[in-house]
């Protein structure tokens, strides 16, 4: 990481743009001296942040009240009634949010210091976000963060949602990012889970086909607590959906699953930290990939064992579909054990549509295309399946299912 | 009326690491309507190349001859099209697909042959009930209709997986390959009565099999000889006797 390289970074358009909006934040210095990231990191190494860097990111302003309802009922037409938190431009916009009791939305907070590259873009930038401190024993039920942009000329947003479970909590929490225009999306969400509170994590990225969605989540697991996520990515030209969540106590659990389906010239990535730091946790995580056209994967995913984390039970499958010839993924997993008594296996395939099976379908009758979607669902369906909610299940389904019917038309 | 599956000078060859590799070699082979024919020869006489030929599968080149159903060119149609017409294979060895449920394949493809056919579809409730009259027949559990298409099953479970899906797509034009092998007699029976149901007027079939006991259950108006890529005698229920008794190579000979 020469710091020559970094530097030459801090020329490009898009970054002088945000140093010139951050103002007095304490996050400016650093991100003045690190600048955006670039392939010259070992972590961006798959993911070029080049088709952003020529554009002006001005901040957003808010939306009417009647265009933001029109613009909810456009990009989420299938949003079920319920507790709901949605911005529109970064702004909170509390007609069309629907707040349980324990959540709050702070507008501007300062931010202490940040060393993550997306955590200091949003330090720098960001407007606040919700607050969510579940209390003891208390099962919160379901809540919709839902972020939505409307952008004319490029503006960016950057929020922090900050979600605390006491001990014994539950919570629900789905996560929805969509909009039209050209935007970036950089929110930062997260989870501190006590002994034996549950969080389960549903996110929906359908961001627009021009957007740039640069999202961190991190996560920390007391004993016997469990953080269980299922990330669907479905939009943008460009995508990073990275986690850091670790196991801190005894009997933890942490789920990281995704699908990442992709058509166009989408670039999404998707990079994960998966941290035992206590003896007897498990952590899981099945990714699939469906890419077409000329759409570009990246999965990048370690599991860390420290030392002190005996009885390790670690699972890793990252599997990707390409259905042409320019479809691309680069997948990367990594082991990193200090314990020795443990059990972690991870595995990656990568492939086509099998012709045999396709044949097969055909054979009964089944049309080519509708034969290819039984075929993508099959794949899909080890990790849709792992969403334990079903509602929020059969909701992602249809999304897979929308996304399928525009392929054929 | 004899028109019906007409194949004639029929030569397809298979890719072999870059070579083409010739398997049929001037098939001639007509079925008229309503008729059950058998195809019997050594391995490798090219008996599975022809059913998927006939059922539309791409790996092999069709190189001369044509082939003529129902006064349709079938040659000129996608797989699910003459699945459509009325066309059927029974494979071999059937396909599995894994996180397919088997109702819900089954249920696709009834409905989709029958949107082909401008006939209504099938609603779960309509589906359920024929599945359910169609399983009982073919001494299958309902269990079988959950789980992954053909995924676990024993041999004998694919090949009434295969047959329960000829009988619910209705064909015209059935083609079973070694639909026998793997069966125990009891599984057999079943199968052939399975067969042996559809016949009629509007039903054909090809029965492809290594063996005399299948035409035993499922008796064929005719039997062909089939060697190197060709027909090369023809004769009724009685040439399936003859070869069990006698083998190959008097015909090879003669054909030589």
């Amino acid at each position: 990481m020469s710091s020559g390289a970094i530097a030459k970074k801090t020329e490009t358009r898009a970054l002088q743009s945000f140093l010139k909006r951050a103002g007095k934040s304490a996050a400016l210095p650093v991100l003045k001296s690190e600048g955006l990231p670039h392939r010259g990191i070992e972590a961006w190494h798959y993911t070029s942040l080049r088709v952003l860097e020529d554009l002006d990111f001005a901040e957003a302003t808010p939306l009417g009240e009647v265009d933001a309802q029109e613009l909810l009922r456009n990009l989420v037409p299938d949003l079920t009634d319920g507790p709901r938190v949605v911005f529109v431009n970064g702004f909170f916009m509390p007609s069309l949010s629907s707040l349980p009791a324990g959540v709050t939305v702070v507008e501007r907070e300062a931010v202490s210091a940040e060393t993550h590259p997306l955590t200091v873009l949003n330090a720098a930038l960001g407007r606040g976000g919700v607050r969510f401190h579940v209390p003891e024993g208390v099962d919160a039920g379901n809540l919709a963060i839902v972020s939505l942009s409307s952008a004319e000329h490029p503006i960016s947003t950057h929020l922090r949602h900050e979600i605390a479970l006491a001990p014994g909590a539950r919570l629900t929490l789905l996560e929805i990012h969509a909009g039209q225009g050209t935007y970036l999306s950089n929110p930062v969400l997260r989870f501190d889970v006590s002994k034996a509170a549950s969080v389960r994590h549903v996110k929906l990225q359908a961001d627009s086909d021009t957007s740039f969605h640069l999202a961190f989540v991190e996560g920390n697991v007391a004993e016997e607590g469990t953080y269980d996520s299922f990330t669907l990515t479905l939009g943008g030209r460009l995508a990073r959906h990275e986690v850091r969540c670790a196991m801190r106590g005894l009997h933890g659990n942490v789920h990281v699953n995704a699908a990442q389906i992709l058509d166009g010239e989408r670039h999404a990535d998707l990079t994960s930290r998966i941290t035992h730091a206590a003896p007897h946790c498990n952590s899981r995580q099945t990714v699939k990939n469906v890419i077409t056209d000329a759409a570009h994967a990246v999965f990048q995913g370690k599991i860390e064992v420290e030392r002190i984390a005996q009885k390790t039970d670690g699972y890793q499958m990252n599997q990707a579909l390409l259905l042409s010839d320019r479809a691309q993924i680069d997948s990367k997993p990594e082991l990193e054990i200090y314990a020795d008594d443990v059990k972690c296996s991870h595995g990656a395939t990568i492939g086509a549509l099998d012709d045999e099976q396709l044949f097969y379908l055909r054979s009964r009758g089944i049309p080519e295309i509708e034969a290819k979607a039984i075929l993508v669902r099959a794949f899909l369906g080890d990790a849709l399946d792992l969403i334990v909610d079903e509602g929020l299940r059969s909701w992602l389904d249809a999304r897979v299912d929308a996304w399928w019917a525009k392929q054929v038309n | 009326m004899n028109d019906f599956m007409k194949i004639s000078g029929l030569c397809a060859q298979i890719d072999d690491n870059g070579l083409p590799k010739p398997i049929l070699r001037g098939l001639d082979l007509e079925i008229p309507k309503g008729q059950v024919h058998a195809i019997m020869g050594p391995n490798g006489s090219g008996k599975s190349t022809l059913s998927y030929v006939l059922a539309g599968r791409d790996d092999y080149e069709v190189t001369d001859g044509s082939v003529a159903f129902d006064g349709q060119d079938l040659l000129a149609m996608s797989p699910d099209e003459r699945a459509a017409a009325g066309v059927f294979l029974a494979f071999q060895s059937p396909v599995e697909l894994p996180g397919v449920n088997n109702a819900n394949f089954l249920r696709t493809a009834v409905n989709a042959v029958r949107r082909a056919r401008g006939e209504d579809e099938l609603d779960a409730v309509a589906f359920l009930k024929t599945v359910r009259a169609e399983t009982k027949r073919l001494h299958m559990s309902d269990e079988m209709l959950k789980r992954n298409v053909n995924v676990g099953f024993s041999g004998g479970e694919k090949k009434r997986n295969e047959v329960l899906q000829m009988r619910m797509l209705a064909p015209k034009f059935a083609i079973l390959d070694e639909t026998d092998s793997g069966l125990d007699i009891d599984a057999l029976r079943v199968v052939a009565d399975g067969v042996n149901s559809l016949r009629g007027p509007d039903f054909s079939a090809l029965v492809i099999t290594h063996h005399q006991r299948l035409l035993d259950y499922i008796q064929p108006d005719r039997v062909h000889v089939m060697a190197k890529g060709r027909i090369i005698h023809s004769g009724g229920p009685e040439v399936a006797r003859q070869l069990e008794a006698q083998g190959y190579a008097k015909y090879l000979e003669a054909a030589a």
